[in-house]
């Protein structure tokens, strides 16, 4: 059924509109072409500071791993942003939802994985060429 | 030029896969043959195979899922009788077969039957419970269906070419790698899986979308019927862990594809890994099929109850707790494998905590039947069947969560017997319940009711007496997957069991004769006004069958049970509002793409198991290629003229008015 056939019945919570038929969001800061234009200038630089953190001596050491973990969550931010438009506005709820729905399970995902996998590492004989992986 | 393909993959020395793969070729030929005589391809192809309309959609996923349900049960015959019989001999099925049909028996029933019977369900009941008149994406809907049918299709030909995966339903590493595994029964699984899950995560994106987005005017979140809730909870999961699965057999598949070490013994692998993920994705995977079950027993207690469900903001808030605390338990499915107490106890206790949330559940059923007015039809009946044994499944699950007593009950018998006990009444009661409860929705007949409760008596009895003989083995140590029975102290028990099937087998055939019984008589069976079971959700306010658009004009909810209020107020004495004057309704147009993208699938999966690259990349070309055709289409909606809708609907109003009156006089 057309996105049309929706809006004549006024029906609630149907303001996200399908690709490419999205009116410009007066929350987003920017939108239309300047908005894509500047995201991308956000990421290009983002990309080339991730490279520059691991090609030259800028950053200490060993903080190069949390300087690259920073600048992938600028990244994620910016994609979010720009790119998906996620707004802080009410027609986003849904969306702001299933992110942190997603990330919740990610992170659950992740950390219980790495707390599961060092515990029975630990339990494991030691054996050559075995992966110590958490432990 | 065909890979590893040659005439030594046709299993000529095992009479029994030979005999029953070519039993079912020239079913499968004959029914073709009976189809095309009958000139009936065209109409097959026009309205159902390209079909992008929900509801048929629906009935096809249950189609393949009821087919499969059968397969995966002769696969249970098989190994309930071999394994009775090899307490007087030597058994009919050597090892190496013995292993492929209970691996192919549990990938079969998840994936295959489980999962296909109740995104069906879902796929029918949906849009129609939210007022609206499609899915949000018609056509990839098709697409989810068709891969969905090509994973099971790859399945059942590795009965006759080549062989299935002797690892159980989910291929534990190192076992399934290329050292232990190197036949192509590994493969056959990898590919069948991941064809079939990319169909099931579209399925599932898009029936978030559309009870996110799509819902009837008026329809707030807390309006929805709670079948429609417990479907977005169960899809939620869908979309967060079957990425899970495709991410873990993708390792598994680079590890024997390509030489990668992500669960090997040596060269820094580790198979535990494995074992973890899977089961990130496996306990969720259980509430993706038993919540959209919750849901239409919610459904069928509340309607067969006449009362409006007790306890609903309650439900949902069971719902989306079950949905998040899904995500922490999955360790207990290898509690002894040797993680350290602290997670083992974690864990533990987060198992036994999300049995108060189904905990819940059960006291609102419980409630909404107290005071009702019930009545006793088959959906009603299997809703009872389940309630009352799967509370016995989930107990013994509360006990299966306490770690200490895992290390004695893991992997045996007890584990078997368990999760039979919640998947059968949960998925399997639950499928049967909601396939007799909207059946008369979607064809405009009822089923029969005397082989419908016949069904549901010797499926309720011959389940508990296969399954409580098996507790009781699994108890006196009997573990699973055990080729010969080397103990006679558990022939009592097991010979129980052995009868316990051949009653379930009664209830099987009683189920099949229903649908033909009930398709010879469907004229006296006729659904005239489209509410069989006085329902409470808006798709009973639909004629049976509902017309490709569902609702003339989209219904406008104010409260929980939308239909039942305009229903009372009718039978009041209140004229319906009639709407002075139709809009043309434009509708999806149907499309090949789904039947053609999994044709290719089929091919791109079938060219990998084998090795035989050429044809995976011309799969890959035509799949593409089928990708653009319709990305480039022109026209994708037509349009249903305002006349026929008007004609649809005040016939439906006429059937309704008389209904009404009927009742009116009645009382």
């Amino acid at each position: 059924m057309s996105v049309k056939d929706h809006r004549e019945d006024h029906a609630p919570d149907m303001d996200d509109a399908a690709p490419g038929q999205e009116t410009v969001n007066e929350r987003e800061p920017v939108g239309g072409l300047q908005g894509y234009v500047i995201g991308f200038g956000f990421a290009v630089l983002l990309t080339a500071a991730s490279f520059a953190v691991v090609m030259t001596d800028l950053v200490y050491g060993p903080a190069v791993v949390s300087a690259l973990v920073v600048l992938a969550i600028g990244q994620m931010g910016v994609h979010l942003v720009f790119f998906l438009h996620l707004t802080t506005g009410p027609d986003n709820t849904n969306n702001v939802l299933a992110l942190a729905f997603g990330i919740f399970v990610v992170v659950l995902v992740v950390l219980g994985s790495i707390w599961i996998m060092s515990h029975l590492n630990h339990a494991m004989m030691p054996m050559p060429g075995m992966n110590r992986f958490g432990s | 030029m065909l890979g590893k393909l040659d005439w030594a993959a046709i299993p000529f020395e095992e009479p029994i896969p030979l005999i029953a793969a070519l039993v079912v070729f020239l079913g499968m030929v004959g029914l073709f043959a009976w189809v095309a005589l009958k000139g009936w391809l065209p109409y097959l192809w026009r309205e159902w195979i390209t079909s992008v309309d929900h509801k048929r959609i629906g009935v096809m996923y249950i189609i393949l899922a009821m087919l499969m349900l059968l397969r995966g049960f002769v696969d249970a015959i098989m190994m309930r009788t071999h394994q009775t019989a090899t307490l007087f001999g030597e058994g009919y099925l050597p090892p190496d077969h013995y292993d492929q049909i209970f691996s192919a028996h549990g990938t079969i029933m998840i994936f295959f039957a489980s999962m296909p019977f109740m995104i069906g369900l879902m796929n029918f009941v949906v849009p129609l419970q939210l007022g609206v008149r499609d899915v949000a994406f018609p056509t990839l809907n098709s697409v989810g269906f068709w891969l969905t049918a090509s994973g099971a299709l790859l399945v059942n030909l590795s009965l006759v070419i080549g062989e299935f995966a002797r690892t159980g339903w989910l291929p534990y590493a190192p076992l399934s790698e290329l050292e232990y595994s190197p036949g192509v029964g590994v493969d056959y699984y990898l590919w069948a899986i991941q064809i079939s899950g990319v169909g099931t995560l579209v399925t599932g994106v898009n029936l978030v979308t559309t009870i996110l987005k799509m819902r009837a005017p008026g329809m707030g979140y807390l309006r929805m019927p709670i079948f429609c809730w417990t479907s977005l909870a169960s899809c939620m999961l869908i979309v967060a862990a079957f990425p899970i699965l495709t991410a873990t057999l993708a390792m598994l598949t680079l590890d024997r594809y390509l030489g990668f070490h992500f669960f090997t013994n040596t060269a820094g692998g580790n198979p535990m890994m494995f074992v973890n993920l899977i089961w990130a994705w496996g306990h969720p995977e259980v509430y993706i099929l038993v919540l959209p079950a919750f849901g239409l027993f919610s459904e069928i207690f509340s309607t067969f109850s006449s009362k409006p469900l007790f306890g609903y903001r309650s439900m949902v808030a069971a719902t989306l707790f079950i949905c998040v605390v899904s995500f922490t338990v999955w360790l207990h499915h290898f509690f002894t494998m040797g993680a350290g107490a602290d997670v083992n106890a974690a864990f533990g206790i987060a198992t036994s905590v999300i049995a108060v949330g189904t905990g819940v559940k059960i006291y609102n059923w419980m409630f909404t039947m107290y005071g009702g007015r019930i009545r006793f039809d088959t959906p009603m009946l299997w809703a009872l069947g389940f309630i009352t044994t799967f509370t016995v499944g989930g107990m013994t699950g509360v006990l299966l969560a306490v770690p200490a007593a895992d290390f004695v009950l893991h992997n045996s018998m007890f584990l078997v017997a368990h999760f039979h006990n919640v998947i059968i009444s949960g998925v399997l009661f639950g499928a049967f319940a909601g396939y007799t409860f909207w059946f008369p929705k979607a064809f405009g007949f009822r089923l029969h009711e005397g082989w419908g409760k016949a069904a549901f008596w010797f499926t309720l009895v011959g389940f508990i007496l296969v399954f409580v003989p098996l507790y009781v083995v699994g108890l006196q140590g009997m573990t699973r997957r055990l080729q010969s029975i080397p103990v006679d102290g558990w022939a009592p028990s097991l010979l129980v069991a052995l009868f316990g099937v051949a009653v379930m087998i009664a209830g099987a055939a009683c189920q099949v004769i229903q649908l033909f019984v009930s398709i010879r008589q469907r004229d006296s069976l006729r659904d005239e006004t489209g509410d069989p079971w006085d329902g409470r959700s808006l798709e009973w306010s639909t004629p049976s069958p509902p017309p490709a658009f569902n609702f003339a004009r989209l219904p406008h909810v104010e409260d929980e049970e939308p239909y039942w209020n305009i229903k009372q107020r009718a039978i009041e004495g209140q004229p319906p509002e009639v709407p002075e004057s139709y809009q043309p309704i434009e509708m999806p147009k149907n499309s090949p793409t789904g039947f053609v993208s999994a044709f290719f699938a089929t091919l791109i999966g079938f060219a990998l198991i084998w090795h035989i690259w050429w044809l995976a990349i011309l799969g890959m070309i035509g799949a593409y290629a089928t990708f653009v055709v319709f990305a480039w289409r022109d026209e994708a909606e037509y349009e249903i003229p305002a006349s026929e809708v008007e004609r649809v609907d005040r016939e439906r109003l006429e059937t309704r008015q008389a209904w009404y009156k009927r009742r009116e006089e009645h009382a």
